[in-house]
C-alpha cells in the first residue's frame, strides 16, 4: 500500500471513503453479488413484463378512442370507418380478395419485391462494408457514392430508375434494394470499424492468419451493428415498398392502399396499414431476437 | 531451451519524434521470470508489444530461438491488461481457440483444455459465458488461453493492473504456481513495485528514453515463493522491504517530475 502512489489502487482508495461511509469494505464486497442479481431481476421486470402490459394497454386505447370516435359519429366514416365495419371489410377481402385478385396474392407481391431487395441488398452490402471497414482503400471508393445518394428520398430518383429500367419488376425491387442498401452498408462499416483493435492483436498472438482474424474477431464484433443496419434497412424498406408499387402496379400491398385511397375505400386503405404494420413489427421482432440470441454480450439499451 | 534476446532495440512512433526505446538490450531464457518494471512512460509498454510483433523496431532485433520476429505469432503468448477474450465464445472456446486456429480434432483441444482450466484453478468453467465472469476470472482465462497453443515464451502486459489488492496478490501467486508447473519463461511488464520483486527472477529497471535500462537486479523471492514460504511473508520480510525501497528511490530518481509532489494518502 505503501507504493499506491504507483498502483491503480490509488485510484480505487480515494473513492473508498465516499462510497462506504456507513458500511465497512468488507459487507460492501459481500452484498455485491446480490445486488447485481436483483437489480438484473428487476431491470428484467421492468424490459419485459411491465412495459409489455404498459404498451397493450396504450394500444387497448387506442382501439377504444377509435370506437368511441366512430361510434359517436363525430367523424364522417368516409374520414374513419368504424372497427368493426374494417373488420367486415377484412373478411370480404379475404373471401374475394381486391380487385379481382386474393388477398394473399397482394401480400405475396409485396414480400417477394422486399425479401428479393432485402437479401440482394444484404448480400452485397455486408460484404462490402466489412471490406470497406477493413481497408482504407475501399472505403474510399464506396463511401463518396453511398453517401452521396443517401440522403436522396426514394421518391425523388424513382423517375430515372423508370426512364433506366421501365415499369417492371426491375424498377420496384431496385428502388428499394437502394432503400436497404445505405443503411446497412453504413452500419456494418462503422461496427468493423469499431472492434476493438486489442481483440484482433490477441488473435493474431494466438496465431490467427487474416482470414481468420475476419471471421473469428472481425464479424461476430461487428454483428451487433449489422444487425442493427438490416434492421433499420427493413424499416426503410417498407416505407419504401408503398412508394416502388406506384409504379404501374396492379399487385401489392402499396398498390392495394393507394388504389383504395383513390376510391374512397378508406376501410382497405387501414387494412392495407395495419398489414404493413404487423409484417413490418414482427420482422423486425424476430431480428430482435436474433440478436439477442447471437449477440448477447451487444445488447442496445 | 528457450533463448530470447532484444538486441539494441530502438522504436520511433514516426520519423520525427524521439524513440519510445531506444538501444535497448535483454534477454529471456529458460526458466526465466523477468519483470520489466516502469513508470507511465518508460515504454515499457512499447518494449512488449515490439517483443509481441505489435509494434515494429526501428534499429536493433529482437529474435527468439534465432529467428527474427516481426509479426505476431503463436509463439509468443500474449496475456493483456485489459480484457480481451472473446465474448461470443464460453470459457472453453476462449482457451482453445490457438488450437482450432491451427486446426487440431476437437477431442484434442477438449483434453488440453480441461489440463488448463485445471492449472488455472478454473474447474467446471467451460461452459460459462465470458460476461458472467469476475475480473480475476477472466484474466485467469485469458492466461490458461496464451498458454494452450504451448508458447515458446509467455509475455504479460500488466496482467492484473486493473484487480483489487487482494485478487492480484491471488493472482501472483497462481502466476507464480504456472511459471513452476510450466516451466515457460515469461516477460512481465508492471508499474507496481511489489509486484514486479515478488514474481522476477530478474527484475529490469527501465526509465523513460534515453536512459532505458537503469538497473538490473537477480531476485531470490519467486524461487523462495516456490519453495513453499507464504506469499504474506515474503512481501513482509526484511530483505524485501529494504529492497522496495532502494527499488523504489532507483524510480524516483529518474521520474520526471512535472508537478509539485504530493505525498501518496497512506491507507489505514
Amino acid at each position: 500500500m505503501a507504493l499506491s502512489g504507483y498502483s491503480k489502487e490509488s485510484a480505487a482508495v480515494s473513492h473508498y471513503p465516499a462510497a462506504t461511509s456507513s458500511e465497512s469494505p468488507t459487507s460492501r464486497k459481500a452484498e455485491t453479488p446480490a445486488a447485481i442479481t436483483s437489480a438484473k431481476s428487476a431491470r428484467g421486470r421492468t424490459l419485459l413484463h411491465r412495459p409489455l402490459t404498459i404498451s397493450l394497454l396504450t394500444l387497448a386505447s387506442v382501439l377504444l378512442i377509435w370506437w368511441g370516435i366512430t361510434a359517436s359519429h363525430l367523424v364522417p366514416a368516409l374520414f374513419l370507418p368504424a372497427p368493426d365495419s374494417v373488420v367486415h371489410q377484412f373478411v370480404h377481402l379475404l373471401q374475394v380478395g381486391y380487385m379481382g385478385i386474393p388477398l394473399w396474392a397482394h401480400l405475396a407481391t409485396s414480400l417477394g419485391r422486399i425479401g428479393l431487395a432485402f437479401l440482394l441488398a444484404a448480400s452485397i452490402a455486408v460484404p462490402l462494408g466489412i471490406a470497406a471497414g477493413l481497408y482504407p482503400r475501399v472505403r474510399a471508393v464506396v463511401d463518396p457514392l453511398v453517401e452521396f445518394y443517401r440522403p436522396i428520398p426514394p421518391l425523388a430518383y424513382l423517375p430515372l430508375i423508370v426512364i433506366w429500367l421501365g415499369i417492371g419488376e426491375g424498377a420496384k425491387v431496385t428502388l428499394i434494394y437502394l432503400a436497404i442498401f445505405a443503411p446497412v452498408f453504413i452500419a456494418t462499416v462503422t461496427g468493423v470499424r469499431a472492434v476493438d483493435q486489442s481483440k484482433i492483436r490477441a488473435a493474431q498472438s494466438l496465431g490467427a492468419t487474416g482470414w481468420q482474424v475476419i471471421r473469428h474477431v472481425v464479424i461476430p464484433a461487428s454483428l451487433g451493428q449489422i444487425l442493427t443496419g438490416l434492421r433499420i434497412g427493413l424499416g426503410v424498406g417498407w416505407s419504401t415498398l408503398v412508394a416502388a408499387e406506384l409504379i404501374a402496379s396492379t399487385q401489392g400491398l402499396g398498390f392495394m392502399v393507394q388504389s383504395a385511397a383513390q376510391l374512397l375505400q378508406t376501410d382497405v386503405v387501414v387494412i392495407g396499414i395495419l398489414i404493413i404494420a404487423l409484417i413490418a413489427l414482427s420482422v423486425e421482432l424476430g431480428l430482435r431476437a436474433l440478436q439477442r440470441k447471437y449477440v448477447p454480450w451487444d445488447q442496445p439499451h | 531451451m528457450t533463448q530470447l534476446i532484444v538486441d539494441h532495440l530502438t522504436v520511433h512512433y514516426a520519423d520525427d519524434t524521439p524513440p519510445i526505446l531506444q538501444d535497448l538490450s535483454l534477454e529471456v531464457n529458460s526458466g526465466d521470470l523477468v519483470v520489466v518494471l516502469g513508470a507511465s512512460g518508460s515504454g515499457k509498454t512499447t518494449l512488449l508489444n515490439a517483443i509481441a510483433g505489435f509494434a515494429a523496431a526501428s534499429h536493433g532485433t529482437v529474435s527468439l530461438n534465432g529467428l527474427h520476429v516481426t509479426t505476431p505469432g503463436a509463439d509468443r503468448g500474449v496475456v493483456f491488461q485489459d480484457d480481451v477474450l472473446l465474448p461470443w465464445q464460453n470459457v472453453a472456446e476462449n482457451i482453445g481457440f490457438a488450437l482450432k486456429l491451427a486446426g487440431q480434432a476437437e477431442s484434442e483441444i477438449k483434453l488440453r483444455v480441461q489440463a488448463l482450466l485445471a492449472l488455472v484453478h478454473l474447474p467446471g468453467f467451460d461452459e460459462r459465458a465470458i460476461w458472467q465472469l469476475s475480473g480475476g476470472q477472466r484474466q485467469r482465462v485469458g492466461l490458461a488461453r496464451a498458454l494452450a497453443a504451448d508458447p515458446e515464451l509467455l509475455l504479460l502486459d500488466e496482467p492484473f493492473g486493473a484487480l483489487d489488492a487482494v485478487i492480484r496478490e491471488d493472482m501472483q501467486c497462481l502466476l507464480l504456481s504456472v511459471w513452476q508447473e510450466t516451466y515457460k519463461p515469461m516477460l512481465l511488464i508492471t508499474h507496481d513495485i511489489e509486484e514486479a520483486l515478488f514474481l522476477a527472477t530478474r527484475l529490469v529497471i527501465l526509465a523513460p528514453a534515453p536512459a532505458g535500462i537503469v538497473e538490473t537486479l537477480e531476485l531470490p523471492f519467486s524461487r523462495r515463493f516456490a519453495n513453499g514460504e507464504t506469499a504474506r511473508a515474503i512481501k513482509s520480510s526484511t530483505d524485501f522491504i529494504a529492497l522496495r525501497e532502494h527499488v523504489l528511490a532507483k524510480v524516483f530518481a529518474h521520474h520526471v517530475r512535472t508537478a509539485t509532489i504530493t505525498h501518496p494518502v497512506e491507507h489505514q
